[in-house]
């Protein structure tokens, strides 16, 4: 029972071919042997967001998916959208109006706005809400998560703010 | 915490699952999107000893619409169905469902099939199914395909029709008429929480008159309810304030057995309904919301 299957995925970039234990989920998988720790393990049933990824383009929860169902994928974590500088302008923003305090939902919380953002940058404070219901911060209040969110979606589309 | 340990099965045909359940009986267990299972197996609610997963079945894929029937394929994702234009168009039901359901990371990759054939009474979709009168598809390799009404596809929580051999290949429903109006609605305590209680519901709307309707609640009871005595008295009625009312009165009987569940009583799903029942006759009738 329970042998290791080969994987072979993209993370950040860097092809990456690994035998892994079925019940090994992806956010595990990313933490404990490839040493990509930026994505954090909070609930682990899907409800926090602090595992947020994105795969194939598109955001997951990454305790809510098997790293042997990433066979093939493009992954990527907030390790390789900070070096490529997808997100410097969130982060800035992040910092500037105090949008995190102890950091520990900032890497889902950045990934979940940059994927608002990438399809809207218009986005208003709804939108910005709804969009990052499903990533918990338990210290912010989300008041100038929102506000970094939509201070970085006006400048993106042109808009003073 | 972690899930159990268990093999594997990476599907790529209908024939891989059909071999998984030949081979491993009742030990097999089907994923899909896994936004319900994964949670259950890291709390160890689930322990499946063999998961067969079914995302690289390229016939499970899919929206398609032929005479009058839009066909949706068993692995399409909460996401796709809000911005199908097929969907938007022939069933416009489930885009305004789709929004409601958990959030953004999960709507990429929860399933249509996945949350039928989980029949989660919170569920906003298997309330969806039986507003729409959809018809879902399964295959077993014994017996080949079968076709189930919505309506008799529910049996209870995380209880199906379906047989252990089978798989939900795909859902048909009809496409929405000229004079066919839909109209959803859910409360919930925060955006992409569980519902307390939530409605969907279709009908034929002339004027203001209602004929046909289909009202389904959901996360009252072990399945969705199917409200066929407020149905039966709105029948034929305008809308007005007082129809409302009847309305209101109406779904005390539909909704007499409800059960209270862990955060609210019968009492306030009962009233919340209420609440749901005035709005969503109101969309229906295009008096917008009250």
């Amino acid at each position: 029972m329970s042998d290791t299957l080969t994987v072979n995925l993209t993370v950040n970039g860097e092809k990456v071919s690994r035998a892994i234990e079925p019940r090994r989920n992806l956010v595990d998988f990313l933490r404990e042997d490839l040493q990509l720790t930026g994505s954090h393990v909070g609930c682990e049933h899907g409800v926090c967001g602090a595992c947020t990824l994105r795969v194939n383009g598109e955001i997951v929860r990454g305790c809510l998916m098997l790293a042997v169902q990433a066979e093939g994928a493009v992954v990527e974590t907030i390790e390789g959208v900070s070096d490529s500088g997808e997100i410097a302008d969130l982060q800035e923003a992040f910092h500037e109006r105090n949008a995190l305090q102890c950091g520990f939902c900032t890497p889902g919380m950045l990934l979940a706005a940059a994927d608002l953002l990438n399809a809207n940058p218009g986005a208003g404070r709804d939108q910005i809400r709804e969009h990052i219901s499903g990533n918990y911060c338990r210290c912010t209040g989300y008041q100038a998560i929102v506000d970094a969110i939509e201070a970085v979606g006006r400048k993106r589309s042109g808009q003073s703010s | 915490m972690k899930a159990a340990p268990f093999d594997f099965v990476r599907a790529t045909a209908l024939s891989d699952v059909f071999a998984a359940f030949e081979r491993h009986g009742d030990d097999a267990r089907i994923v899909a999107g896994g936004q319900s299972l994964m949670p259950m197996m890291n709390m160890r609610l689930a322990a499946p000893r063999v998961l067969v997963d079914i995302n690289h079945i390229a016939e499970l894929n899919g929206v398609s619409e032929t005479d009058g029937t839009l066909r949706i394929g068993a692995l399409t994702r909460h996401q796709e169905l809000g911005v199908n234009a097929l969907v938007a168009e022939h069933a416009p039901l489930l885009t305004m469902a789709s929004t409601h359901i958990a959030h953004p990371a999960i709507r990429n990759r929860g399933t249509f099939g996945g949350s039928l054939s989980h029949a989660d009474p919170a569920a906003e979709l298997p309330a969806c199914a039986i507003a729409s009168d959809a018809v879902i598809n399964a295959v077993s390799s014994s017996r080949g395909e079968r076709s189930i009404k919505a309506v008799d596809f529910f049996l209870g929580t995380f209880h199906t029709a379906l047989e252990p051999d089978e798989i939900l290949v795909s859902v048909d429903i009809p496409i929405i008429g000229a004079a066919e109006r839909v109209a959803f609605d859910e409360l919930a305590r925060r955006q992409g929480d569980y519902a307390l209680v939530g409605l969907a519901a279709k009908g034929t709307i002339e004027g203001k008159t209602f004929k046909d309707l289909r009202l389904v609640f959901f996360s009252v009871a072990d399945r969705p309810i199917l409200a066929t005595e407020t149905i039966a008295t709105l029948e034929g009625k305008d809308y007005s304030p007082d129809t409302v009312t009847v309305a209101e009165a109406a779904l005390e009987v539909d909704l007499q057995d409800i059960d209270s569940d862990l955060h609210t009583s019968a009492a306030t799903k009962t009233h919340l309904a209420r609440v749901l029942v005035g709005r969503v006759l109101a969309e229906l009738a295009g008096e917008g919301r009250q």
